[in-house]
C-alpha cells in the first residue's frame, strides 16, 4: 500500500510522534493492527473471573522467558557441573535466586493458569463451533507446555530430575518391538546422561519455546478471527450497530487491558508469596529429593513426578500390565491427554454455557473435577498411602482402587458426552449478553 | 507402584550396582528441630561444631568461608577459628578426602552437606543427629534408630555419649504375641556419659541443624525481608489498579 493511500496519524498529543507514527505506518502495519487486536478488537462486555487465566498465561511466558535467558547465562548444561552451577545461581550470582525461583515458581503457575483457562472452556462452552480451531491450538500449546517442563525439569540435575526423566522416557520403552530403540534414541546414551542432558537443555531453551510462541500468535490470530466467547456461551455478533460494532462488546483496549492489569497485580501478590515465603510450596514445587544431586546408581524410594503431572500418571499407574507390559498403561496416559483435542466434537449440547445447561453436564463437570483432582493427589503419594483393603478384596492397595475408578470416570466423561450434553435439559439462551 | 518403577526401570536396572551402605528409613517418629534462623549466635555455635566436627569427611563445596560473615564474624576469626586446613578465605568448604578413600574406609563416600537441610529436613537432621547407639554388629560399631545401618559413625560420641539400645516387653503384654507381633518397647541407655549432658547435647545439635539450614539457603533470610517490601508495594498498588479498572468500567452498562 502506498504512504499516500493511509491516513496521517494524529491526536497523539505530540507532532514529532504524530509524524513518527505517521512515517512507520506508512511501511508497516501499525495503526491497522493496534486496531485489530486492541483498540477495535471487540471482546465480550461480561467477562467474569475465569476470564483472567489467558492473559495471566501470557504473562507467566513472559517471566518464563525472560527468567529463563538470566538463567542461562550461569546454569552449565554438562552432568558435572549443572547441580553446582544451579546453586551457584543460588548462592553466587547477585539475585540469582530470586530469577530461579521466580522460574520455579513460573512453572507451576503456568499449568495452574492453563488448568484454569481450560477449565473456562468446559464452563462455558469455548471449546465449541466456531472456536475448534482456538482449542485444538490451546490443547498444541498444552502439549509443549508439558514437554517444556518436562525437559526443564532434568535440568537441575538432582536425583528426582534423573529417575523422574528415567521412568518417563522408559515409558517409550514400553511400546511392542520399536520401543527400546525409541528410548534410546531419545536420551541418546543407554541411562540419562550428559548427552541426555546437553539435548534436553537445547530443547528447553531453544526448541520448544520457539514452537510455543508461534502457537501462542496462532492460538491469538483464531481468537481475534472468531472473537471471544463469553460466560453465557452466545455470540455477541448476531447484534450490532449500523457501525458494525457488537452491542454487548467493548474495545480490548482500554477496558480489558485495564482490568488485566488489575488480575496481573492480584496474580502477583500470589506469585510473590510463594517466592518469597514458600518457594518449596511444601516440596510441591520443588523437590526435597531434588537437593540431592543426581546418582545413577541409587534409586529414590518413592518417584513422583511434578504436581501438574500427576493425574497421568495416576491414570498410568492405575492400569494393570498386559503380559507383564506397561503399555496399556502408557496407550491410556496417552489418550487421556490426546482426547482433549476431540472435544469440539464430543460436545453435542443444544447451548454452550454451563449456566444453561441441564443436570447431566453439571454432574459431569463436577464428577470430572473431582476425579482429576483426586488422580492428581494420589500420583504425587505412593499406591500405599490409604493402606490395603482386607482379604476379601485381596490385599488390594485402596488407593490404587480408587485411583482405577477415577481413571474410569476421566475417560467415561469424554466417552459419554456426545450422549448426556445432547439428551440433557438445556434452558434457553438469552439474547443478549447478561452479567 | 513399586512393581511398575522396577518394570519402568528394567532397562536401567542393569546398570544399578545394589549401593552397599544403601540403608532402609524406617518410619521412626521425629522430634522437631527447635531452631531460629534469626539468631546469629546459635548459627554461630553451629558453624563452630560443623567446622570441628563435620567438616572433615563431609565437604560442604557449594558454600565459601567467607560468607560465614553474615553470621557476624570477621575474617580472621573465620580464619583463626574455623579453618584448619590451608584453605584461604575465599576458598570453598572442601575436603581432603578423596572419595575412593571415602568408600573404602565407610563403604558410601559421606554427601555433601552443603544443601542436606533442604533434602532431608531440619526435623530429620536433628533426630537423626541425636539418636546414634552402640552397635558391636556394625563395622564402625555405631548404629542409628532414625538411619538403620547407617555408614557413619557418631562423630560427636565424646559430647553425646555412648548408648545402647535395649528391647524390653512390653508390661502386660506376656503371652500376647500372635497379634501384631511382640509388644516390645525399645529404649537406649547411656552406658558411657558423654562430656555433655543431654540437654546440653540437644541445644548443641538444635545449633549445628540451624546452621546446616542456613547453610542450604543463605539468601532465605534476605529473601523474606525483601519480600515482605514486595508484597507492601503490591498491596499499594491494588486499590489504585482496583480505582484504575473502575473508572474506565464506568460508562459501561
Amino acid at each position: 500500500m502506498a504512504a499516500a493511500e493511509k491516513t496521517p496519524v494524529r491526536g497523539t498529543g505530540s507532532v514529532a510522534l504524530d509524524s513518527a507514527l505517521t512515517w512507520v505506518d506508512a511501511r508497516f502495519p501499525l495503526i491497522s493492527t493496534w486496531k485489530a487486536h486492541l483498540a477495535e478488537y471487540y471482546a465480550p462486555k461480561n467477562f467474569n473471573f475465569w476470564y483472567y487465566f489467558g492473559s495471566l498465561a501470557m504473562l507467566v511466558l513472559a517471566l518464563q522467558i525472560v527468567t529463563g535467558i538470566f538463567l542461562t547465562m550461569n546454569y552449565k548444561p554438562d552432568a558435572n557441573l549443572a547441580f553446582a552451577s544451579v546453586e551457584y545461581i543460588m548462592r553466587e550470582v547477585p539475585g540469582g535466586w530470586i530469577i530461579r525461583y521466580m522460574h520455579s515458581t513460573g512453572a507451576s503457575a503456568f499449568f495452574i493458569c492453563v488448568y484454569l483457562h481450560m477449565f473456562r472452556s468446559l464452563l462455558y462452552g469455548s471449546h465449541r463451533k466456531p472456536r475448534e480451531l482456538l482449542w485444538i491450538f490451546g490443547v498444541l500449546i498444552y502439549l509443549c507446555l508439558m514437554g517444556e517442563a518436562f525437559f526443564g525439569y532434568l535440568l537441575p540435575w538432582g536425583q528426582m530430575s534423573y529417575w523422574g526423566a528415567q521412568v518417563i522416557i522408559n515409558l517409550f520403552s514400553a511400546i511392542p518391538f520399536v520401543g527400546p530403540d525409541i528410548s534410546l534414541w531419545i536420551r541418546g546414551d543407554y541411562v540419562i546422561s550428559d548427552a541426555t542432558l546437553n539435548r534436553f537443555f537445547a530443547l528447553h531453551v531453544i526448541a520448544i519455546p520457539l514452537i510455543l510462541l508461534g502457537l501462542v500468535v496462532a492460538h491469538l490470530l483464531a481468537l481475534h478471527e472468531v472473537g471471544s466467547n463469553n460466560p453465557d456461551g452466545i455470540e455477541i455478533k448476531k447484534h450490532k450497530d449500523a457501525k458494525g460494532v457488537p452491542l454487548d462488546g467493548i474495545p480490548f483496549h482500554p477496558y480489558y487491558t485495564v482490568k488485566d492489569i488489575f488480575g496481573v497485580v492480584v496474580f502477583l501478590i500470589v506469585f510473590a508469596i510463594v517466592v518469597f515465603f514458600a518457594p518449596e510450596m511444601g516440596g510441591y514445587f520443588l523437590e526435597a529429593n531434588n537437593f540431592i544431586p543426581a546418582n545413577p546408581l541409587q534409586t529414590p524410594p518413592h518417584i513422583a513426578p511434578v504436581w501438574y503431572f500427576t493425574p497421568y500418571y495416576s491414570i498410568l499407574r492405575s492400569v494393570p500390565p498386559l503380559f507383564n507390559s506397561q503399555f496399556p498403561g502408557v496407550v491410556a496416559m496417552g489418550v487421556s491427554v490426546m482426547i482433549l483435542f476431540a472435544l469440539p466434537w464430543l460436545d453435542r449440547g443444544a447451548v454452550k454455557s454451563i449456566r444453561y445447561r441441564g443436570t447431566y453436564f453439571k454432574a459431569a463437570l463436577t464428577a470430572f473435577v473431582v476425579v482429576f483432582l483426586v488422580l492428581g493427589y494420589l500420583g504425587t503419594e505412593p499406591t500405599t498411602v490409604w493402606g490395603q483393603f482386607g482379604s476379601w478384596l485381596g490385599n488390594v492397595d485402596r488407593a490404587t482402587v480408587v485411583a482405577r475408578v477415577c481413571s474410569v470416570i476421566y475417560f467415561l466423561f469424554f466417552i459419554l458426552m456426545p450422549w448426556y450434553t445432547k439428551v440433557d435439559k438445556t434452558k434457553p439462551e438469552p439474547e443478549r449478553v447478561t452479567h | 507402584m513399586k512393581k511398575l518403577i522396577a518394570i519402568l526401570l528394567i532397562p536401567a536396572a542393569t546398570f544399578i550396582a545394589p549401593l552397599a551402605a544403601m540403608a532402609s528409613e524406617g518410619g521412626v517418629r521425629l522430634d522437631t528441630a527447635p531452631i531460629k534462623p534469626t539468631d546469629v549466635l546459635s548459627l554461630q555455635r553451629g558453624a563452630r561444631t560443623f567446622a570441628n566436627y563435620c567438616l572433615n569427611c563431609h565437604s560442604a563445596s557449594l558454600m565459601r568461608w567467607n560468607r560465614l560473615e553474615e553470621l557476624g564474624l570477621n575474617e580472621s576469626q573465620i580464619s583463626d577459628n574455623l579453618i584448619f586446613t590451608g584453605a584461604k578465605i575465599g576458598d570453598l568448604m572442601d575436603v581432603a578426602m578423596t572419595k575412593k578413600d571415602a568408600r573404602k574406609w565407610f563403604g558410601a563416600a559421606p554427601p555433601d552437606l552443603s544443601v542436606i537441610a533442604r533434602a532431608r529436613g531440619a526435623d530429620w537432621l536433628y533426630s537423626y543427629l541425636r539418636s546414634f547407639y552402640r552397635d558391636p554388629a556394625r563395622p564402625t560399631g555405631w548404629n542409628n534408630a532414625v538411619f538403620e545401618n547407617v555408614g557413619m559413625p557418631n562423630p560427636l560420641w565424646q559430647l553425646q555419649g555412648e548408648r545402647v539400645r535395649v528391647e524390653e516387653k512390653a508390661k502386660g503384654s506376656e503371652g500376647k504375641e500372635g497379634h501384631g507381633g511382640a509388644a516390645t518397647v525399645v529404649k537406649y541407655e547411656m552406658v558411657k556419659p558423654g562430656s555433655l549432658s543431654t540437654v546440653q547435647y540437644d541445644e548443641t545439635i538444635a545449633d549445628l541443624v540451624n546452621f546446616l539450614v542456613y547453610m542450604g539457603e543463605p539468601a532465605a533470610t534476605t529473601r523474606k525481608q525483601i519480600g515482605i517490601f514486595v508484597l507492601l508495594y503490591l498491596l499499594a498498588l491494588l486499590p489504585l489498579v482496583y480505582l484504575l479498572k473502575r473508572e474506565f468500567w464506568k460508562d459501561v452498562h
